[in-house]
């Protein structure tokens, strides 16, 4: 190695930023970015990071950023720091850990005066995982309820880290902005990869660009990588040619190479984001490297709903957005299905329910197109008498009782680490999920980590908000895929008028068919607004119904009021009337509101106090 | 199409009724006489851009018109007279009263003025309701109004009944009906109580303070309304509107009919030249304002699409129901021709029906008018 590559190298810190929501990470990031010149005034925008409405509207990230920042330190050397943000959700954990997987250090920001919350607390573990520096920030330390001591000690108690050199900042006021990035060039380590081995780059996150194609985002481990040179996708085999490589400084700039520890953007004229995939490793197609780099899982939908347009006439609109959002998002998955309630719409797999929120608001709000979307399912393994194997995500394909042998039904290992305090209302929690415990682990005085084996579909109906409300918000949750099990599962029919709704029907537990039937009758009666006919609503399994309730018929619907000769107040009010009309889908005669397909959600799960 | 019609709103009353959202004030202290000066103006600053034909019907409505004084009635009336002295010789002139608020005195003014039918706001006949809903009359009062009224020579008498009030029941309904068919009047105008935003009422029922009638015993309460006053002789013809043969309110039916009208004091609405227009509502705003020009708040042209959809709205509130030849002869095209899609719908729910010339209200599209009304609005986009 020649000592000025060496040299080059050394300079070179990458880091990432942890915080929880409103804890301060993109007014953080704009501040380091405007310290080291990197944003212009005139560019400046708020929270430059992110870069979609929803995400600065919600306040989370979605698609990863990064940014390459010149930083001249009190010690007289010029550093290269690369800024690599993460999204922050549980939904996005394995995307989370790769983008911590490029960086050698974290700033673990939390908010002077809220502490530490649940959501930092997981990524600070998957820091911790793939061994990086993690330096604490005091943020909004100017705010009058601040109380940086404290915060110290529970970073110290509940982390674990030492806090004492922990930098005391105000992003919003400029605070502090200096010494974390003289913390950084300190403290974290420079890359310690090979320039001379084969190449071995990380792929982080990847976009579409619709005039270059994908553009990758990438970590250089081992290596370098050239424009001109041939690579390889080492998990999906798929060989390009490289056309570009650059930095984002924040705006892309080309160059002719990538080193070792560099982070950057590579473009191959690939058409497919589904070949670059996030945690993959890219090397020399002539001179590759024996191993890719470890971590790399590949990633599958696990929910799935279906989505229709409210107005029929919209459906090549909504797949053309659908396509042009795939474009974009490796996970997301869509086929054409029908239902009869429906009509024609799509069949989409998310990697978990905020993902299908996203997706959904985005298809709203970005491409206009009012959509209705089914309860979210999980994809149930039916073994049919004839031993034929079904593999179900839409809870209308399910076969008839009698043509079932036995179902199977996705499980997830869940990690939840909880203070000490909430243990029992987490145990109490799964257990009425139908979880099966399997690990207990005090990590210290104050920290308990509980791992249970829980049925996905009890996660994907409302066990994430459970937990946090029955701990305060404290516990952190991360799960995945752990098999599958048989469970004594039946399909649950829900009929308006004496017609099955097939966007209506789910499939629940045998324990609890009675029950949630029962449940969802009831709100489905609160939710459909009453019709100029009678409206049974029944919950079924198979031909037995087992429960129903009636929604009265509306008898009069008129204005018997004297308006004069004021008919300007008479159309608002029919106008109204009307408005509210358009939010409905007819199902059969039947008029119901959007909200409906989804309630089987929202039912108030009282049989988590059973 | 001149209009032929004249609708006055004198906005006082004795009291505010806990249900009232109509342009009201509490007739103490309040400028009446520059109120009819400034109506004066109005009259004059009206008549000068759009000069009366032959006027058919004049309707005053309130408040409570009633609580002028003689001295004011007496002006007021010949104020009419001269900004519209070409009337017809079988004109329909009301005006609006409460019980207890006429006196022979009033009344011969308004008989000399030309006043020939009286509408009563009797509302109900139990008195303790009557005091829940912020009236002030007495059940004895309806019967000596009347009996007034007609002692004066103003014999088209008109009585308005209110169902869906709090705490009332179908029983309450029943005898009110009784009771007001016993005084033999010529019309009733029978309306449910709509609770309106920024009323007493409204603010009861949002703290769960108002007990109203269920769906059903409204619903009793009208159809029971409907089966009462056929018995006794009259016809339905309007949505709410009941009447003895050849009374039916000429000047309400103008509304009905889409056809212009003026439109005079403060909070009133008009509807001449394809204009329709709403006049500011505050009292001495009105009044500041009728010095400079006409006290208008708000105008806008109704185009021919608009104009067509209210045709309809209007229109199917007649149990004559609409006529395919007059739609035709106003508007140049036939109602499927603009209306297609809506009128098959309707028929095929048999929420209306196509009988000779006229669609008219089913029975069941009688109960949904709502619906029906509201699927002839073009989509809001």
């Amino acid at each position: 190695m020649s000592d000025s590559s060496k040299q080059q190298q050394e300079l070179i810190r990458n880091f990432s930023i942890i915080a929880h929501i409103d804890h301060g990470k993109s007014t953080l990031a704009d501040r380091i970015l405007e310290y080291t010149g990197a944003l212009s005034n005139r560019e400046k925008q708020d929270q430059y990071l992110d870069t979609m409405d929803l995400e600065r509207e919600r306040g989370i990230t979605i698609k990863l950023q990064s940014v390459r920042l010149p930083y001249k330190a009190k010690d007289g050397k010029e550093y290269i720091i690369n800024l690599i943000d993460t999204p922050g959700h549980v939904d996005f954990a394995y995307e989370v850990s790769r983008s911590l997987a490029a960086c050698e250090g974290a700033l673990l920001v939390v908010d002077a005066a809220q502490g530490v919350e649940a959501q930092t607390m997981a990524n600070v573990y998957l820091a911790l995982e793939n061994d990086l520096e993690i330096l604490p920030v005091i943020n909004k330390v100017d705010l009058p309820s601040a109380e940086p001591e404290r915060v110290k000690e529970e970073i110290e108690d509940l982390i674990g880290l030492d806090a004492s050199e922990a930098v005391h900042a105000s992003a919003k006021e400029g605070i502090g902005t200096e010494e974390i990035l003289e913390q950084i060039v300190e403290k974290v380590p420079p890359p310690s990869g090979d320039p001379d081995s084969p190449l071995k780059a990380l792929i982080y996150d990847s976009i579409y660009d619709s005039y270059r194609g994908v553009i990758t985002y990438i970590r250089v481990v081992d290596g370098s990588i050239r424009k001109g040179m041939k690579v390889r996708m080492m998990a999906t085999g798929k060989e390009f040619e490289v056309t570009d490589v650059g930095v984002f400084t924040p705006k892309p700039v080309s160059k002719d190479e990538l080193a070792v520890g560099e982070v950057g953007f590579m473009v191959a004229s690939i058409k497919d984001v589904k070949v670059t995939r996030v945690g993959d490793t890219i090397t020399d197609a002539n001179h590759p490297a024996s191993e890719p780099l470890p971590g790399y899982r590949k990633i599958n939908p696990m929910v799935f709903c279906g989505m229709y347009p409210v107005d029929s006439g919209d459906y090549d609109d909504l797949r053309e957005a659908l396509e042009k959002l795939e474009l974009n998002d490796a996970s997301l998955r869509y086929e054409p299905e029908t239902s009869g309630a429906l009509g024609f719409g799509f069949r989409c797999g998310f990697l978990g329910l905020l993902h299908m929120e996203v997706i959904q608001e985005r298809i709203e709000r970005e491409y206009n197109i009012p959509l209705i979307t089914t309860a979210p399912s999980v994809v149930y393994k039916v073994y049919k008498t004839d031993g034929e194997l079904l593999e179900i995500e839409n809870p209308t394909l399910m076969p008839p009782q009698q043509q079932i042998d036995h179902v199977e039904e996705p499980f997830v290992r869940a990690t939840m680490m909880v203070p000490n305090d909430f243990v029992g209302a987490v145990m109490e929690l799964c257990q009425s999920k139908r979880g099966e415990y399997v690990d207990m682990q005090y990590l210290d005085a104050n920290r308990v980590n509980i791992v249970y084996e829980l049925p996905l579909a009890e996660i994907v109906y409302d066990f994430f908000d459970q937990l946090k409300s029955g701990t305060k918000g404290y516990a952190s949750f991360d799960y995945e895929l752990s098999g599958y099990k048989t469970s004594d599962l039946v399909k649950m029919d829900i009929l308006l008028n004496g017609e099955p709704v097939d966007a209506l029907s789910f499939i629940v537990h045998k324990e609890r068919a009675y029950y949630r039937g029962r449940q969802l009758v009831e709100k489905l009666k609160k939710l459909i607004p009453r019709q100029m006919f009678e409206v049974p609503v029944q919950a079924a399994i198979g031909n037995k119904v087992v429960a129903r309730e009636t929604i009265r018929a509306q008898r009069k619907n008129v204005l018997a009021k004297c308006y004069g000769g004021d008919i300007s107040r008479k159309r608002k009010l029919l106008e109204k009337q009307k408005e509210g009309k358009k939010r409905m889908k007819a199902v059969g005669n039947v008029e119901v509101p959007q909200e409906a397909f989804m309630a089987v959600l929202q039912m108030d799960d009282a049989d988590s106090k059973k | 199409m001149k209009p032929r019609a004249v609708y006055i709103h004198i906005p006082f009353c004795a009291h505010k009724c806990h249900y009232c959202d109509f342009t009201a004030y509490v007739v103490d202290g309040q400028p009446v006489d520059q109120y009819l000066e400034a109506l004066e103006q109005e009259m004059a600053r009206t008549v000068e851009e759009t000069p009366p034909t032959t006027i058919e019907t004049i309707f005053i409505g309130g408040g409570t018109p009633t609580v002028l004084t003689p001295v004011q009635m007496e002006r007021f009336m010949q104020a009419i007279q001269r900004y519209f002295p070409n009337r017809s010789e079988d004109i329909e002139f009301t005006v609006e009263a409460n019980p207890g608020t006429t006196d022979p005195e009033k009344l011969a003014i308004m008989k000399e003025g030309g006043v020939n039918r009286l509408s009563f706001g009797a509302q109900t006949f139990r008195f303790d309701l009557l005091k829940k809903i912020g009236r002030t009359h007495t059940v004895e009062d309806i019967e000596r109004s009347v009996e007034q009224s007609r002692m004066a020579g103003i014999d088209n008498v008109s009585l308005d009944l209110m169902f869906g009030l709090p705490e009332q029941t179908v029983p309450d309904m029943e005898e009110a009906l009784a009771r007001g068919i016993a005084l033999y009047p010529d019309h009733f105008s029978v309306y449910s109580l709509k609770v309106e935003e920024g009323t007493l009422f409204h603010r009861k029922l949002l703290e769960g303070k108002l007990p109203l009638p269920t769906e059903d015993d409204e619903l009793e309460m009208y159809l029971l309304t409907r089966r009462r006053l056929m018995e006794a002789g009259y016809k339905q013809y309007e949505v709410s509107n009941f009447s003895r043969p050849m009374k039916e309110s000429r000047h309400n039916t103008t509304y009905w009919l889409n056809q212009p009208y003026y439109g005079l004091g403060a909070g009133a609405h008009g509807y001449t030249n394809g204009i329709r227009h709403e006049n500011v509502r505050g009292v001495s705003e009105y009044i500041r304002l009728a010095h400079f020009r006409r006290p208008v708040a708000q105008m806008h042209r109704v185009e021919e699409g608009e104009a067509m959809e209210n045709h309809f709205i209007l229109g199917l509130r007649l149990m004559d129901g609409v006529s395919r030849t007059r739609f035709e002869r106003l508007y140049g095209k036939s109602p499927e021709a603009v209306f297609g899609p809506v009128l098959d719908h309707l028929q095929k729910r048999q929420l209306i029906c196509l009988k000779g010339d006229r669609y008219l209200l089913t029975e069941q599209g009688l109960l949904f008018g709502n619906e029906v009304f509201a699927s002839f609005l073009k989509e809001v986009v």
